[in-house]
């Protein structure tokens, strides 16, 4: 196999996968180095929420490109990722809710968005009959949807190592020096690597890859955790998320189970790979979802789980170029919400590493602002 | 501060045990069980049981009764109908009791938790008039009733016994079909080493076997390609024996390849497993005395690989005498006289474990035999993922959902890593197992909302306990 690339990304989840095969299509040649195995963590464990609403500003251009790539995710990958489309929605439970989403949208409006849109409780109840009587509106997405995060996720890795992209998996990157014009990756048991481009895509462990490129990535390790029911009658068709002070995602999913996550987080261990539920905070997404769906009472939780993802402090995304070191990258720091992102990250990515720029505006993204 | 110095999960033979030792050492001692007596799957309803239970399930099961008496006398808390639900590596345990959640904390904690049954992945096998011969005896134990006219269908000793309680019941089976192939029993019987423990379950087994005899019931040895058919349920029981294909007509086909650790908790706690060849399964790694790669944990009984009533009586009474010993109580027994009886009552093990190794039918099932239940996967959608690049147990998992369902896993999981090991050419030890997270059983979302997230106090408890 190749040791040396145009490209050497480091990490497996889904934006390196994404950009591998982006990359791939532009012709460059790729190396994917992970430390365990491809959507091992954040990537593989994620909601799966294929969600534009209610992102921050600084990410809609990013976001509305990504979900031009999902609109036609079964002809790039061969895959259909388990994508169904869904109405993303947000309820309110208070007229001061209703009133920022309402100037929420206006905003959106005019900077040239429509994908949002308030709905009054009659809409509301008419998408979702059985939310709880006492919503009175919410901020809704009608053509987003969900996906299944590993199968998306592996679907990426197959086509980009299809066009050529080269994974070693099970392998820890240790150091990364420049050596002349190009990156020398050296992995733990010695084994080195040579790219033009260097790419961090570690998720929850970028801080110190960042460190050895002399720059700041203020990256924390965070384990949101998840319930998933057993299989229900199908009494629910869009993604629902809470009000402000219930954080909630609820979905049901194709086989009738239905997956509840939504800011209740585990206890973090990055340095052994692992997160650990905290049973008793997820009473606080039970609660949550009884909140808003009465009819959950008596539906039974058979799993939970967690997974270690990455968080910035302002809960952006770090992404683009290195602002210490030359034709170093990343995109990294998703917070929780990057698995929308993914293929629109590959694509932007490989468009900047490629070209030396890119049409989607990502400067508010840069790792700069924590310098 | 911990509410009980001990906490035991499971009132079989080997969590009764060790409460008794725990207790009597004084230290305060709680075990939890979800049946209503206790005595676990192999004492089930031993307290209840009349004499003419007594008489059918014999003297192995009625032995239980005074270990079950020693036990409500120990001064351990007893909570019946307890389900454990979780526990946290600061051993803080949350069951479910009558509709409540509640937590406690526990300075040492025994998993008693015992076996369950192999899954026989099989063609039929989910059909409705399929159950498992384990899931009989219990009806038998728990209801006093046994189903008419069975065909007992595998391996193991468990068959013979239950032909034979059965016989004794007068309500005899319609036929056993043995899949023990010829050849094992030349390899058993070099593994055959003899000592009084030894040659008292011999004497036993070739006492069921000639109750079966004399009963008259057809025996079908060495079966192979087994299947079940049927449209609504299962009709016809179809398999190659001496020679030839048989398809009986079925009402009931009870299905049995020998147990295997329950090892829901001591994943979850991420104790150390390692895979048993001869079992055939994974066990939690322990020291002389019980205790996991985690300090404070230790499991007793079944659940730390398959010994049997016995033994697991007397690996409670170790852990038992372990913390009490480690808490500087003085200790009434002595722990290498038990270690002693444990080697002798393990003699027979090799000899059994090669003879009733389960069948090659069930541990690589043809690709279109469902393997997990819940979610309705066949053998032959795991082997494509593993196919298209999924890794491992988990990655399957993740992918296509294998172990997702109500069961958790129980099911599915062994079959799972066998699968992906035999696909890849890897141990089983390498593929190792689906990562386990609460709930340990399900749980209702309305009960985990209500959970206070406080602690419980020992009288709330102990107030359950009494009610």
């Amino acid at each position: 196999m190749s040791r040396t690339a145009d490209l050497v990304i480091v990490g497996g989840g889904i934006q390196a996968c994404s950009t591998a095969l982006h990359a791939r299509m532009r012709g460059l040649s790729v190396i994917v180095i992970e430390k365990d195995t491809v959507a091992r963590h954040a990537s593989g464990v994620n909601a799966g929420g294929v969600r534009r609403m209610n992102r921050d500003y600084a990410e809609l251009a990013l976001s509305q490109r990504s979900m031009e790539i999902w609109n036609r995710i079964e002809t790039l990958l061969d895959d259909d990722c388990g994508f169904q489309r869904a109405p993303q929605i947000k309820v309110a439970e208070t007229e001061a809710q209703l009133d920022e989403m309402r100037a929420r949208v206006a905003d959106l409006n005019s900077m040239g968005y429509d994908h949002e849109v308030v709905l009054d409780q009659t809409q509301l109840r008419a998408l979702v009959p059985a939310v709880s009587p006492h919503l009175i509106g919410a901020l809704a997405s009608l053509d987003d949807g969900f996906a299944l995060p590993y199968q998306t996720t592996f679907a990426f890795q197959r086509k980009a190592r299809a066009l050529g992209a080269c994974f070693h998996e099970g392998l820890a990157v240790e150091a990364v020096r420049r050596q002349g014009a190009d990156w020398q990756i050296s992995c733990r048991g010695g084994e080195t690597f040579t790219g033009r481009y260097l790419l961090n895509c570690t998720g929850a462990w970028a801080g110190k890859l960042a460190r050895q490129l002399g720059e700041n990535a203020p990256i924390e390790a965070v384990a949101p955790m998840m319930l998933v029911t057993a299989r229900l009658p199908h009494f629910c068709n869009a993604v629902v998320g809470g009000p402000v002070g219930r954080p909630l995602s609820f979905k049901q999913m194709a086989n009738g189970t239905v997956v509840i996550g939504g800011g209740r987080r585990g206890t973090p261990d990055p340095d052994t790979n692992v997160s650990e539920i905290r049973f008793e905070h997820l009473r606080l997404s039970a609660a949550a979802a009884l909140a808003i769906f009465p009819i959950m009472a008596q539906a039974t939780i058979v799993r939970s789980w967690s997974g270690l993802e990455g968080f910035t402090p302002d809960d952006l995304p770090i992404l683009g170029r290195s602002s210490t070191a030359e034709n170093a990258f990343y995109a990294c720091g998703f917070s929780g919400h990057g698995f929308q992102l993914g293929p629109g990250v590959g694509e932007v990515m490989a468009e900047l590493i490629a070209t030396g720029s890119t049409s989607t505006p990502i400067e508010k993204m840069s790792i700069k602002r924590f310098n | 501060m911990n509410q009980y110095d001990v906490a035991i999960v499971g009132a079989g033979p080997a969590g009764m045990a060790a409460a008794i030792e725990s207790a009597r050492a004084g230290l305060s001692t709680i075990v939890l069980d979800e049946q209503p007596e206790p005595g676990g799957q192999i004492y089930r309803a031993v307290e209840a049981a009349d004499a003419l239970r007594l008489e059918i399930l014999g003297k192995d099961y009625a032995r239980g009764r005074d270990l079950a008496a020693e036990f409500r006398s120990s001064g351990a808390v007893y909570l019946s109908g307890a389900t454990v639900v979780n526990v946290n590596p600061d051993l803080e345990i949350f069951y479910s009791k009558a509709g409540i959640l509640t937590s406690f904390s526990a300075g040492a904690l025994i998993v008693a938790t015992g076996a369950i049954e192999r899954s026989t992945p099989l063609p039929g096998w989910t059909l409705p008039g399929v159950v498992t011969v384990g899931a009989c005896q219990i009806m038998l134990k728990a209801n006093g009733r046994v189903p008419d006219n069975a065909v007992l269908v595998g391996s193991g000793p468990l068959l013979w016994l239950f032909a034979a309680q059965m016989i004794a019941a007068d309500m005899q089976p319609r036929a056993i079909v043995e899949t023990v192939p010829r050849s094992r029993y030349i390899a058993a019987l070099a593994k055959l080493a003899l000592n009084g423990a030894a040659i008292g379950y011999l004497r036993k087994g070739l006492q069921m076997m000639r109750t079966v005899r004399r009963a008259g019931l057809p025996v079908y040895r060495d079966a192979t390609s087994i299947s079940i058919r049927g449209n609504e349920r299962a009709e016809t029981l179809c398999f190659e024996s001496g020679g030839g294909h048989h398809e009986l007509p079925v009402e009931l086909v009870a299905l049995h390849q020998g147990v295997v650790p329950n090892q829901q908790i001591t994943r979850l706690l991420r104790c150390q497993h390692i895979w048993n060849e001869r079992q055939r399964c994974f066990a939690p790694v322990l020291d002389s005395y019980g205790e996991t790669s985690v300090p404070g944990i230790y499991v007793a009984g079944d659940g730390g690989g398959i010994g049997g009533a016995l033994a697991a009586e007397l690996q409670g009474r170790l852990a038992g005498l372990r913390i009490a010993e480690k808490a500087g109580k003085s200790i009434a027994s002595d722990p290498a006289a038990i270690r002693g009886e444990l080697r002798r009552e393990a003699t027979i093990r090799p000899f059994l474990e090669t003879l009733y190794a389960p069948s090659s039918q069930i541990l690589a099932p043809a690709d279109d035999t469902v393997v997990c239940r819940c979610e309705e996967l066949t053998a032959g959608q795991i082997r494509a993922a593993i196919d298209l690049g999924a890794p491992g147990p988990n990655q399957v998992k993740s992918f296509i959902r294998p172990g997702m369902g109500p069961c958790q896993g129980r099911m599915c999981g062994l079959t799972t890593t066998e699968i992906i090991a035999a696909s890849k050419g890897e141990t089983p030890s390498l593929v190792d197992y689906y990562r386990i997270r609460p709930p340990l059983k399900p749980l209702q979302l309305g009960q985990l909302a209500a959970f206070s997230g406080e602690k419980s106090d020992r009288d709330t408890i102990e107030g359950g306990a009494r009610g």
